[in-house]
């Protein structure tokens, strides 16, 4: 029986392997995309499916058990969650990828403590996925609003931080040299602690570094535990999960890198500059902020002929995306050319804006990065600015601004520069945004989704 | 060290390399779901779940390895089904132009 199952079982995970990495592939264009990413899941179904049959195993009842468990509860989770919360789903989600790959090499450990070799990458990947999956629900906790989103910080936060991560790690170490599995409790518990107080001291608007980081490193952990399990009786599933885990390790560092180079900032400075802990007092900007109403604002877009779009986070919150697609209808119906000015870090993870807007039917082509953009706004009679804050502030051309060297959207070079905004409170960098108090700029008060709405209601008045 | 481990290994550093290449065509506009399929296709730690559950042999190797199945299976499913529901919006707004 078992000799045409092992082999079966390998050429199933080389294809699998090889339709992975098609389906990323297909991720660079839109169009592919979803093709890529179905392809992807039969392959991952097979894989799943065939890892039954590798010889020696047992425990049947619990697999079905386990997988009909988590598979239910992830899939009728995923289907029923709002688009809005899908910065919280996909932390979650990685975050049980970090849960499951610390079980895993908890297992290897308790089977293998004696082989140094095995029991030392497990405890690496032990380590990796324990800080994944409390980082994750703690990113969870904040992006759903159950926890402050701003940094929570407290003196000696970082050698605190220190000491519970070599404290935890010689705990592993010993359990693995003494061959003691009981030292492994508390190794475990320091880990989960310090995944926690790791992710306690980063804000929310840093999210988009954070998310793609913890996803980094649940790849990194899986790559571990298979490079653990290579060495153990079944290898052959080991292999599978170095390359995928190292594909995705390597993939979300790459994006991370790209995350923090958007805001100008190191990852390290993300990590542990708690930004936005502290607001900056005494500013020293000229002028004042010049309220407008939602009548005037529609009457200055309806006679423009470019009408540049500015989303933000805010825009996220309010669920303001389907009045924008509204707005925007309504304004080429009247000539007008709408664009989309999208920045990088833009909302509360990587490429948030887009999702928002394509949920709302808005096409792609309409949408542009912060590069292709910048250029444009010279020639943009308005600039409406959708609950953005950070990313517009002119504060960034400054030296000695918390956010100098930021690359932001220029959006004060357009005419007229109109912005929706809940309050006149401070950004999440909590600094002063020059931009609110230029003469070109004027203030459209409210909600997101109401003020977008009043300009519609202006719209179709005129 | 083991044969095997070495030969993970390289094939550990080919993957690095083969992500990173891929990766780095990815539009911005995709970010997301390139995010969200990466978390998917780590997903395939439920492959080692079901292993370790199925050589367990201890209640506590069984306790533990039947969590690591139900978070494995949990991101597997999530990460395809958030995956697909974006790229399902991304497919629709090229067919219908966007525009009324």
């Amino acid at each position: 029986m078992t000799v045409w199952q092992g082999p079966t079982v390998d050429a199933v995970y080389v294809v699998a392997i090889l339709v992975f990495i098609l389906g990323l592939r297909s991720m660079s264009s839109p169009t592919t995309a979803r093709r890529g990413i179905v392809l992807a899941g039969v392959a991952m179904l097979i894989a799943v499916a065939v890892s039954v049959l590798l010889p020696g195993e047992s425990n049947f009842a619990l697999i079905a058990l386990g997988v009909i468990i988590g598979g239910l509860a992830g899939w009728y989770w995923a289907r029923v969650v709002q688009m809005t919360a899908m910065p919280q789903m996909v932390a979650i989600f990685n975050g049980m990828g970090g849960g499951a790959a610390g079980a895993i090499a908890a297992v290897e450990l308790l089977v293998a403590l004696g082989d140094h070799i095995t029991a030392g990458l497990s405890l690496a990947g032990a380590i990796i996925g324990s800080v994944s999956i409390a980082g994750s629900i703690i990113a969870f906790l904040k992006l759903q609003g159950w926890l402050r989103s701003k940094p929570i910080v407290f003196l000696g936060q970082q050698p605190l931080n220190l000491a519970v991560l070599a404290v935890g790690v010689a705990f592993g170490g010993y359990a693995v040299y003494a061959g003691l599995a009981f030292w492994l409790l508390p190794f475990f518990v320091l880990m989960v602690l310090f995944g926690i107080l790791f992710a306690l001291p980063i804000g929310g608007a840093d999210m988009p570094v954070v998310i793609s980081l913890f996803n980094a490193l649940t790849g990194i952990a899986v790559a571990l535990d298979g490079f653990a399990l290579v060495n153990g009786p079944l290898g052959d599933a080991g292999y599978a999960m170095v390359v995928a885990g190292t594909l995705v390790g390597a993939a979300g560092s790459l994006l991370t890198l790209l995350m923090a180079k958007a805001m100008n900032r190191s990852v390290g400075n993300v990590l542990f500059g708690a930004f936005g802990a502290t607001e900056e007092t005494g500013g020293s900007i000229q002028g004042s902020m010049k309220p407008i109403d939602a009548d005037d604002a529609a009457v200055e877009m309806a006679y423009a002929n470019e009408v540049i779009i500015v989303p933000g986070y805010g825009m996220a919150v309010a669920q303001a995306q389907q009045k924008v697609k509204e707005l925007a209808d309504l304004l080429e119906s009247k000539g007008v050319a709408v664009k989309y000015a999208i920045h990088p870090v833009a909302g509360r993870m990587p490429g948030h804006m887009n999702v928002l807007l394509a949920e709302a039917g808005i096409s792609y082509d309409k949408l542009f990065d912060r590069d292709e953009i910048n250029s444009e706004f010279p020639n943009a009679d308005v600039a409406l600015v959708i609950g953005a804050n950070d990313v517009v502030n002119p504060a960034a051309h400054r030296q000695g601004s918390a956010l100098f060297g930021m690359p932001i959207l220029d959006v004060e070079q357009a005419h007229n520069v109109i912005v929706i905004k809940r309050g006149q409170g401070k950004g999440f960098a909590g600094i002063e945004n020059d931009l609110f108090y230029k003469d070109n700029t004027r203030m459209l008060y409210g909600d997101a989704q109401v003020a977008v709405g009043q300009l519609v209601t202006a719209l179709k008045k005129s | 060290m083991t044969a095997d481990l070495w030969t993970a290994l390289f094939i550990g550093i080919l993957a690095a390399f083969v992500g990173y290449e891929v990766i780095s065509r990815v539009p911005v506009l995709l970010h997301t779901p390139l995010m969200s399929g990466s978390n998917f296709i780590h997903g395939i730690v439920l492959v080692g779940g079901i292993v370790v559950l199925g050589l367990a042999t201890t209640p506590l190797e069984e306790g533990v390895g039947l969590v690591a199945v139900i978070m494995g299976a949990m991101n597997v499913t999530g990460g395809y089904v958030v995956t697909e529901r974006i790229l399902a919006m991304f497919d629709r707004s090229k067919k219908k132009g966007g525009t009324p």
